[in-house]
């Protein structure tokens, strides 16, 4: 099986050879390189040649044409900051006060350079890999984003306290989300990771949830024209993985604080499971430590597919040594290969 | 006893689902019958301690937390005029973000503190060396650090190394979300004590000074 047929399997809720994995390595490439992370995301062509030499290394069952989160705050007018050792980060809010809403248009991405980086590393990706490997893009969702826009406090006030400039606010970011989103799909991504931490429950309660981040987000999927992962970036979400089931994305990241058997339960064959490795205690694990996490989330979601095993938060921190990644991959292919019998299943 | 408790969990779900009036109603009858400081210990702390610890089990999400932080904040503020030194033999106290540009874990710890009647101060967001040399200029006793990112937690080595070097026992208290997924960071890089909320705050702040005072 090619790894799009096996991604494609297990997400129709067949079994395939074995668990697909995702390693999820966005800033690795710049090692492989030798280049900084500020040089590295400066270049699409960096993106490209990294990505492709962490598939050959790692043989893992995507590619990732995601930057950083910081990329769609620029495009709304905040400035990046670069660190050596990690992704950059969203300097300050542009929208300084909430009147600033009322005003706000969504950007328009062809205008946005940090943006066409993107879309130029999807296509390049696409013309060398064609359809072999899935190439994910990202978004962020119109929910979450208003913590770079406006910061987290601020933010927080707004949804509870002025309902009406939070739907203003909603409709300018969900243009732009399903434009961006659209555009990944037109450039060739083969789905769109919806990034959504601030519908996990670690961050908001589930019926403030459902009265906001998910209309937010089934009227947002419902324009977006290809399949969606919802991420909770390692947020919790075990209390309304059912909603997000229904939400109208196709697979669903977990957080390594959720437990992977009680999703697995909760949603059934109704989304496709993705997780749930702890990427930041990942740096110090052992190869015993590796295979031990492989096996207990296999062991847990595996069975019947639905499964793709990757890290819970959708990027694997740069302090992440090549061994573990190596380690993981190894017990993929020891202990992944269907029908998991050792499983007791 | 009971009765305080009682008082404390019917403030606490006022809290969590954000009913003004409720609180309100609440606050008055405390303050009818305690004095403003004991209205502080037995009812506003115990109430921001069990949201905080809810919080850390997934019980209560942060937008919760946060929206109580703030409101106790105000209600302390109409116990006490925030120049007045509230509480005795406290260390001289401070608390960073450190490298990354989150600020609300901090905030929210901050808030929790001082609506315990804790004096600490706000360092804002500090890169490692400038966090040392203020941390020495103001002579601190305790540092707290709250970070977001994964490579700012590993920046605590540095702060702690550098007060080594000078040979200043400052305590040192760390929280934030990679502290939450990786409990054996904190150990690894030097600190004293790692929060998993801004109850542990509280906690840690109030052993240190017990140790310091015996
Ligand atoms: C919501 C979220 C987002 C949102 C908002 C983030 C933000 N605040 O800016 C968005 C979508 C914007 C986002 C983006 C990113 N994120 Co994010 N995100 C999260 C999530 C789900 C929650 C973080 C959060 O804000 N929590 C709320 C705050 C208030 O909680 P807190 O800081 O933990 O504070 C509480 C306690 O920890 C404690 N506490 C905190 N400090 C202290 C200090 C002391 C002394 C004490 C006692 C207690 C204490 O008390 C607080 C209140 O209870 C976490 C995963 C998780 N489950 O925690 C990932 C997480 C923080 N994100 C992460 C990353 C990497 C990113 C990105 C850099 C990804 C990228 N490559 O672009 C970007 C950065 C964006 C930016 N700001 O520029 C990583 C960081 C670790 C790492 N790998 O380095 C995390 C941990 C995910 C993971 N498991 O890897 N993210």
């Amino acid at each position: 099986m090619t790894p799009q047929q096996r991604v494609q399997a297990a997400m129709a809720h067949r079994q395939p050879d074995r668990v697909p994995v995702f390693l999820l390595a966005t800033m690795h490439g710049a090692k492989e390189l030798g280049l900084g992370i500020r040089e590295y995301f400066s270049r699409a062509e960096h993106v490209i040649e990294g990505q492709l030499r962490l598939q050959a290394k790692y043989r893992g069952d995507c590619v990732s044409a995601s930057f950083y989160s910081a990329l769609e705050a620029e495009a709304f007018g905040c400035e990046t900051m670069f660190i050596e050792d990690g992704p950059p980060n969203c300097a300050g809010p542009v929208l300084r006060r909430d009147e600033d809403i009322d005003r706000l248009r969504p950007p328009r991405v062809i205008e946005t350079p940090g943006l066409l980086r993107v879309l130029e590393a999807i296509r390049g990706l696409k013309e060398r890999l064609g359809g072999r490997l899935p190439i994910l893009g990202s978004a962020i969702a119109p929910f979450s984003l208003p913590v770079m826009q406006m910061g987290f406090a601020r933010y927080i006030e707004l949804i509870y306290e002025q309902p009406r400039r939070l739907a203003r606010l909603m409709a300018v970011n969900r243009r732009f989300c399903v434009a961006w989103a659209n555009a990944q799909l037109a450039a060739g991504a083969t789905a769109v990771g919806y990034a959504d931490p601030v519908s996990s429950t670690t961050i908001v309660p589930r019926d403030l949830y459902l009265r906001t981040g998910h209309r937010v987000a089934t009227s947002t999927l419902a324009r977006i024209k290809g399949p969606t992962a919802y991420h909770l970036a390692s947020g919790r979400g075990l209390p309304i993985a059912r909603d997000i089931a229904a939400t109208g994305a196709v697979a669903v990241g977990v957080s390594a604080l959720d437990d992977l058997a009680a999703w697995k339960a909760a949603v059934g064959d109704r989304v496709t499971l993705v997780g749930n490795l702890n990427g930041v205690a990942m740096r110090r694990w052992t190869a015993a430590d590796a295979e031990g996490e492989v096996k207990r989330a296999i062991a847990a979601a595996g069975r019947g597919g639905g499964f793709i095993l990757a890290d819970s938060h959708g990027e694997v921190p740069w302090q992440v040594p090549d061994e573990v990644l190596l380690a993981i991959r190894a017990a993929v292919e020891r202990w992944g290969r269907y029908p998991l019998d050792w499983t007791g299943g | 006893m009971a009765d305080a408790q009682v008082l404390t969990h019917r403030l606490r779900d006022a809290l969590e689902s954000l009913d003004r009036p409720r609180i309100e109603e609440l606050f008055r009858l405390a303050v009818g019958r305690q004095a403003p400081l004991q209205v502080i210990e037995n009812l506003i702390v115990p109430a921001l301690v069990e949201i905080g610890e809810a919080w850390a089990d997934g019980r209560v999400a942060l937008s919760q937390v946060y929206m109580s932080s703030r409101i106790c904040e105000e209600l302390v503020a109409r116990l006490l005029p925030p120049s007045v030194p509230v509480r005795k033999g406290q260390l001289r106290q401070a608390i960073a973000v450190l490298g990354d540009y989150h600020l609300l874990g901090k905030r929210i710890v901050l808030s929790v503190l001082r609506a315990s009647g804790f004096d600490i101060l706000d360092y804002g967001r500090m890169e490692a060396d400038e966090l040392v040399d203020r941390a020495l200029a103001d002579d601190l006793q305790i540092l707290l650090i709250s970070v977001l990112m994964l490579p700012s937690a590993l920046k605590v080595r540095e702060v702690r190394a550098a007060f080594e070097e000078r040979r200043r026992p400052i305590r040192i208290g760390v929280g934030g979300a990679p502290f939450l997924f990786d409990d054996g960071l904190w150990r690894e890089v030097g600190a004293d004590a790692m929060g998993r909320n801004a109850a542990d705050g509280i906690a840690m702040v109030r052993r240190w000074a017990g140790e310091v005072s015996s």
